[in-house]
């Protein structure tokens, strides 16, 4: 029901939107929950487990029952609070977990079987048989159990992410934090204010307080306009601050309106603060009495805010229930804006009187009754009980501290007895000061007060003076708060509305020996979903508490972590899909590969060309066996420039190498290039590569393209911690060099033709190096083969990538050869037993790769003494040879595992694994690379290939690991 | 968390890789006892501890971090490499 002229939100325009089908109208910006209560909709939704109909409980992001789901398809949104749910034009919300229809839902029949369906049910009942629980029983649960539901569409939704920085955070805008904030921001700090409302103001926005003889909203105005004519503050609107993490880090989610523009649903904030105060006020706490679920049974402070704040009233004829002093207030706003109060029931037997509406004393409200809408209630008094007709009624079982916050670095809260209530210990995050009703400061006076003192410790933390606060009056009324947890009696009383758990699910889980707090919560379920039992905790340890005889400051609270409110995977991951999550690294010559339609292949975050397939060729093999082709008999191409390049420089650059690689590099002489291999500290090979003398102190080092990044970092590593004296400098530089292989018998003559006379074959001996003139381009040169091939490396500056890459093409293509891809690369080492990461895997030691006598015993190097352990040379392990099917027209397979013939096939009759395959079209069949114990003893012998996903049981024989010119003859030329 | 690289300022954690508890390193001639200790074994103090972070994502300078375990406050942190440490120029 609206108040017309009542609602401190003012006349906003009125909107059309639809809920469950139905068109209503509504006030645009005012909550959904606010609208729906001015069309007198108070059948919300249906509960988790026994459907039971439900209606509004709060007016915030606590709120527990009114879930609503929004949009269709992968737009779809479930579990939206109604309660923060700004309304717009066209804004269409559904219930949830009903069916057909809200108002009769068949699943409500769980309600009817209730007796049997209490805490445990379903740990106790479906046990048996075992394999029934993922089979039978656990989807049919969750088909009938459960809140609202995604589509199962991609969340195709924009979301954002942000950093943000400042001096002092203030969590929350109402009395405290805006106090708090103003004061920080006159003194000169760099303030971010987040509130979780649309409006500033918090709970004044809600109330009918004065501050300096003024009704609060011109406070608010007047502060928030002084604020935002800051140029040092940051004011956050719809920004919950959702979870406080090390060194002054909070997670904030901003919920971004359609109306603003911006591309986003919501944005995910990093906010990095040398302080924080956190101002986050109170949430009110029901009372649990027989049937408190029923729809029109509100928080009192939820009430005054619909009538305050959206000006609806929530029923026509209110009452409410209480302990403390605050809710009466509700009673009288109600009174004054023309609503009539039936009365209102406290259990204190001091509570104060009024001549406005009827106080009962030393009463409770036992039972409520009304399916889908309140229509009365039962109290019970000295004077016995009494029905009483009502169609809302608002229940306020006092006020809890929201330090969720406070919590979330593993701090407990301690229990205030006079406040009935769990307050922050102080420091309990070093820089977050909690000010206000977050601490138990729950009038308006000393909400203002605390905020402008926190303020000033803040201050003071970060070296400013500043002068006392100019804190206005306000009101400091009481509260005089008894506690008051549940009313006995018979029937249901909920404490959790969001998960069903009633007073007598919690007495069970005691009686069931499940006496502490975080057992009663598993048991039970309580405190758990999108609400995380912010209404229903403190109720239900205090249930629990009583249940075990125990205080609840020896019962405890459970831990709260982040979120405070959900957040969507979408926006904590904002900007990290597809391009964002992988960026793609690319080839200088990836265009020219594209326009001869290669098929790319990742390499880590690379595109490389795979194979360059031709006009006729119908499967990649034909294109990879022709490529090879090309390097064995005229001359290919391939862009290489993926492997790690790191330049080293100074007077100990030789010392440095040396102390890297496993063999001798102190005498490489400038223009020699130099094979090495690395290994980890303990002694595992870590990768190979190559290392060029460019000059006196002058290296140019190729690592694999797997262990670029790793290989660096090693450099880094051991120049700068392991031999910081040493003057040498390095520099990774893959992207500013492009490098392509010329491999093949026509190599010489292409360079020939490409470079002139400035090329003269017999200066450049197998694994030389040097500069070499292309027209005004200053190349590099490295005779260097990873093919077995006469071949060499040319390298250019990255920018003449591309033109150098249609030259070589252009002049490979007239000589019977042309590009080839990584496919064919990997044929071509591989016939050659050169080695990949697929070999060096990290459980590889020099000796299981046949290299142990590269080892220079008389320099120390990173890993040598690691590598010489008993264990890393055993003859019997796994080492590295080659294989090929006995019969040539079988198949291997990279990753199958091998065995004695003889052998059944099972784990412990394993001998070794395959790395690497390819089909060399030069021998005519397969070939692989595996590590077998024992490898090289047992070449020639048989053995046998299992790999059960391909479906290959393949004899093989155990061959030298080089296939192909083992004299090396071709490469040296 | 933030870590504070003596070069660039505090930064985001995700800017760093973090390798382990900085120790001595036994030098080359050291047995295979002293080398599986230094590689293998660790302490694992609940408390302040002395720590490597690679500031990869960044200048790329090895950063020897002091740090509560427990609470996570960074305590301290220098260049593993101080800039005069090899009389050259940078």
């Amino acid at each position: 029901m609206r108040i017309s002229g009542w609602g401190q939100s003012g006349e906003a325009r009125e909107v059309g939107f639809t809920f469950n089908g139905q068109a209503l109208r509504g006030r645009d910006g005012e909550p959904l929950a606010a609208a729906l209560l001015a069309n007198g909709i108070h059948l919300v939704g249906r509960s988790f487990k026994y459907h039971r109909p439900r209606g509004i409980l709060t007016a915030g992001s606590e709120e527990p029952n009114a879930l609503v789901t929004l949009g269709e398809g992968a737009q779809q949104e479930p579990n939206v609070r109604a309660t923060t749910l700004p309304l717009f034009e066209g804004l269409s919300a559904r219930s949830q977990n009903c069916w057909p229809s809200v108002g009769f839902d068949v699943m409500a029949l769980n309600d009817l079987a209730a007796p049997f369906l209490g805490a445990g049910f379903y740990y106790k009942t479906f046990m048996w048989p075992a394999e029934f629980w993922e089979r039978l029983y656990e989807p049919l649960i969750r088909r009938a159990a459960g809140l609202g539901a995604l589509s199962g569409a991609p969340d195709d939704a924009a979301y954002e992410k942000a950093f943000g920085f400042c001096d002092l955070l203030v969590v929350g805008a109402g009395p405290a934090g805006l106090m708090a904030a103003l004061t920080a921001a006159r003194a000169g700090l760099d303030v971010i204010l987040c509130d979780e409302d649309v409006t500033p103001g918090g709970r004044l926005q809600s109330e009918r307080d004065t501050i300096a003889d003024a009704p609060a909203q011109a406070w608010i105005d007047a502060t928030v306009a002084e604020l935002d004519s800051c140029d040092n503050v940051r004011r956050m609107a719809r920004t919950t601050v959702t979870g406080v993490y090390d060194q002054g880090t909070y997670a904030a989610l901003e919920m971004v309106p359609q109306s603003s523009g911006r591309a986003g649903r919501a944005c995910f904030w990093r906010l990095m603060a040398k302080r924080a105060i956190l101002a986050t006020g109170a949430l009110e706490r029901p009372i649990a009495f027989a049937n408190n679920d029923r729809p029109g049974i509100m928080m009192a402070g939820a009430v005054r805010s619909y009538l305050n704040r959206w000006g609806v009233a929530p029923g026509e004829r209110v009452s409410v229930f209480a302990n403390n002093d605050h809710a009466h207030r509700t009673a009288r706003d109600l009174v004054a804006a023309g609503v009539h109060v039936a009365a209102v029931i406290d259990s204190r037997h001091d509570a104060p009187q009024s001549d406005l509406f009827r106080v009962i004393r030393g009463a409770t409200v036992c039972n409520a009754s009304g399916r889908r809408r309140l229509e009365s209630i039962t109290l019970r008094s000295v004077g016995g009980e009494e029905k009483l007709q009502t169609d809302c009624l608002a229940m306020s079982g006092g006020w809890n501290p929201t330090l969720h916050l406070t919590c979330h670095l593993n701090a407990r809260p301690r229990w205030r007895r006079d406040l009935a209530c769990f307050i922050p210990e102080p420091d309990a995050v070093p820089g977050l000061d909690p000010a206000g009703a977050c601490r138990g400061r729950f009038s308006t006076a000393q909400a203002l007060q605390d905020g402008a003192d926190a303020a000033l410790r803040a201050l003071k933390a970060l070296g400013k003076s500043a002068g006392p606060a100019d804190v206005p009056k306000a009101e400091a009324d009481s509260y005089g708060i008894q506690p008051l947890w549940s009313v006995p009696g018979r029937g249901r009383a909920w404490v959790d509305f969001q998960n069903d758990v009633t007073v007598k699910d919690i007495c069970q889980s005691a009686a069931e020996n499940f006496r502490s707090v975080e057992h009663m919560k598993r048991y039970t379920t309580q405190g758990m979903a999108t609400d995380q039992g912010k209404s229903s905790n403190v109720v239900a340890l205090a249930v629990l508490a009583e249940a075990t005889d125990r205080s609840i400051a020896e019962t405890g609270t459970t831990t709260f972590r982040p979120p405070f409110v959900p957040v969507a995977l979408g926006a904590m991951g904002a900007g990290a899909t597809g391009m964002g999550f992988a960026p793609r690294r690319m080839l200088s010559s990836h265009q020219v590969a594209e326009e001869r339609g290669a098929t790319m292949m990742e390499v880590g975050l690379w595109y490389r060309a795979s194979y360059f397939p031709k006009p006729g060729e119908t499967s990649w093999r034909q294109s990879c066996d022709r490529e090879v082709g090309y390097v064995r008999n005229a001359v290919g191409i391939a862009d290489v420039s993926t492997l790690g390049k790191i330049d080293i420089q100074g007077p100990d650059a030789a010392r440095l190498l040396e102390y890297v690689y496993v063999n001798r590099f102190s005498k490489l002489a400038p223009g020699r290039v130099r094979y090495g291999l690395m290994l980890r500290e303990d002694g595992f090979v870590m990768d190979d590569g190559t290392t060029a003398c460019l000059g006196e102190n002058h290296y140019v080092m190729t690592t694999t393209t797997a262990a670029a990044g790793q290989a660096m970092a090693h450099l880094e590593f051991v120049t700068q911690v392991l031999q910081p004296q040493w003057n040498v400098r390095i520099s990774s530089v893959t992207e500013q060099w492009a490098q392509f292989s010329i491999a093949g018998p026509k190599a010489r003559a292409l360079l020939q033709d490409l470079a002139g006379a400035g090329f003269v074959p017999s200066d450049w001996p197998f694994m030389s190096c040097g500069q070499l003139q292309l027209g005004d381009v200053m190349a590099r040169l490295f005779r260097i083969s990873f093919s077995g091939e006469e071949a060499y490396e040319l390298a250019v500056p990255s920018r003449y990538g591309e033109s150098l890459f249609r030259l070589l093409l252009e002049r490979a293509e007239a000589v019977g050869g042309g590009p080839y891809g990584l496919e064919a690369l990997n044929v071509l080492r591989l016939e050659k037993g050169f080695l990949t990461h697929a070999e060096i895997n990290g459980t590889a030691s020099l000796h299981d790769l046949g290299l142990e006598e590269m080892m220079n015993p008389d320099a120390p190097c990173v890993g040598q003494v690691m590598a010489g352990r008993e264990g890393l040379v055993a003859r019997d392990r796994m080492r590295l040879v080659g294989i090929r099917p006995t019969d040539p027209g079988e198949r291997l397979s990279a990753g199958a595992h091998l065995f004695d013939p003889d052998d059944s096939v099972e784990r412990k009759n394993d001998q070794g694994y395959v790395t690497s395959v390819g089909h060399s079209p030069t021998l005519g069949h397969m070939i692989g690379l595996a590590l077998i114990k024992s490898g090289p003893d047992r070449i020639g012998d048989p053995i046998r290939m299992v790999d059960h996903t391909a479906g290959l049981d393949v004899i093989c024989d155990i061959v030298e690991p080089v296939f192909f010119d083992p004299e090396g003859e071709r490469a040296r030329g | 968390m933030r870590i504070t690289c003596p070069l660039c300022g505090e930064r985001d954690r995700r800017e760093f890789t973090y390798r382990g508890a900085a120790l001595d390193a036994p030098a080359a001639d050291d047995g295979a006892e002293a080398w599986h200790s230094h590689v293998h074994l660790r302490q694992n103090p609940a408390g302040p501890l002395e720590e490597w972070w690679h500031h990869q994502q960044g200048c790329g300078s090895w950063i020897r971090v002091r740090r509560d375990t427990v609470s996570h406050v960074m305590l301290a942190s220098a260049l593993a490499k101080p800039e005069d440490a090899d009389g050259g120029s940078a």
